[in-house]
């Protein structure tokens, strides 16, 4: 009960802002609100845990837009669910992982999330990332940790006709890659 | 830009990736035996060939993932990427 009146109480740290497409280029940047992340940790997995696939090609995401699970490694896995979620996913996960070792940390504190949306995204996330984002190099549905400026990020391109990427940075970092966006997209607009 | 060829990611950009140094450095199996020098030379000489040289490289900013490569010191062309653990198949000018 307590835990969850803290959650309630945590504060996003870029706010809660309405979706903003600063240059008029057809590029909305948009911070998202609260979500449960947690980070997962297995050597040997199993094909799925708590509904969400484990099995898939690395740099993959599956599950759906409120539930979803992106493998960054061969044994490292990214998940997003409804902060709601956040109590109770890691013993479902656990449960299904059984007696093999591994680790599920809690990390919705750490990691904020911000939307980039809209036909010319792309276009401000490479001023600071260096992947090829094109879509064969990076369809939709990809999902990977790398750089933006001189930040570290996750970037996760979500399924759709127009493309809608998902960038996961530390909290610390959230108002350098925000600040950095919207100037990448004033520039390209 | 530079790619690197992740054995988990594929082609990736050099600013993604740590190097770790000289690859197959194997730790003496028995430390207590060895003298000052022999220890010393464990620990701190290392190659630096004019050529194809072992390094160890690290996808720091990716998969977080340690593997070997291959890489041509004088034109900075990386021959081959393989996992920790295995063997190249083309030699470098470093081994003994």
């Amino acid at each position: 009960m307590l835990e969850a009146l803290y959650r309630t109480a945590r504060a996003l740290p870029l706010g809660r802002f309405p979706a903003a497409d600063p240059a008029g280029s057809g590029i909305v940047i948009q911070p998202a609100g609260a979500e449960a992340r947690l980070s997962l940790r297995v050597r040997d997995p199993v094909a799925s845990a708590a509904g969400l696939a484990l099995d898939r090609p690395i740099n993959r995401l599956s599950g759906d837009a409120r539930r979803w699970i992106a493998r960054l490694g061969p044994d490292e896995w990214l998940i997003g669910a409804d902060e709601a979620e956040g109590d109770t996913l890691p013993g479902a996960l656990a449960a299904d992982l059984g007696e093999r070792p591994h680790a599920i940390v809690d990390i919705s504190h750490r990691n904020v999330g911000i939307d980039v949306s809209g036909a010319r995204a792309a276009i401000a996330l490479n001023a600071g990332c260096p992947l090829d984002l094109g879509e064969a190099a990076f369809p939709a549905r990809s999902a990977t940790r790398t750089l933006l400026g001189k930040a570290e990020i996750v970037l996760i391109r979500r399924p759709g006709a127009v493309p809608h990427y998902r960038v996961e940075c530390w909290r610390s970092f959230s108002t350098y890659v925000h600040g950095f966006l919207v100037e990448a997209a004033r520039s390209a607009g | 830009m530079l790619l690197i060829a992740c054995p988990h990611c594929g082609n990736r950009p050099e600013t993604e990736f740590r190097c770790g140094g000289q690859a197959h450095i194997a730790r003496p199996a028995d430390p207590a035996a060895l003298s000052d020098a022999q220890w010393a030379e464990h620990l701190f000489v290392r190659a630096n060939p004019r050529g194809v040289h072992a390094e160890r490289w690290c996808h720091a900013h990716g998969c977080g993932r340690w593997f070997n490569a291959l890489r041509d010191t004088v034109s900075d062309r990386f021959l081959e990427t393989y996992p920790t653990g295995a063997q190249p198949t083309q030699t470098s000018d470093a081994r003994a």
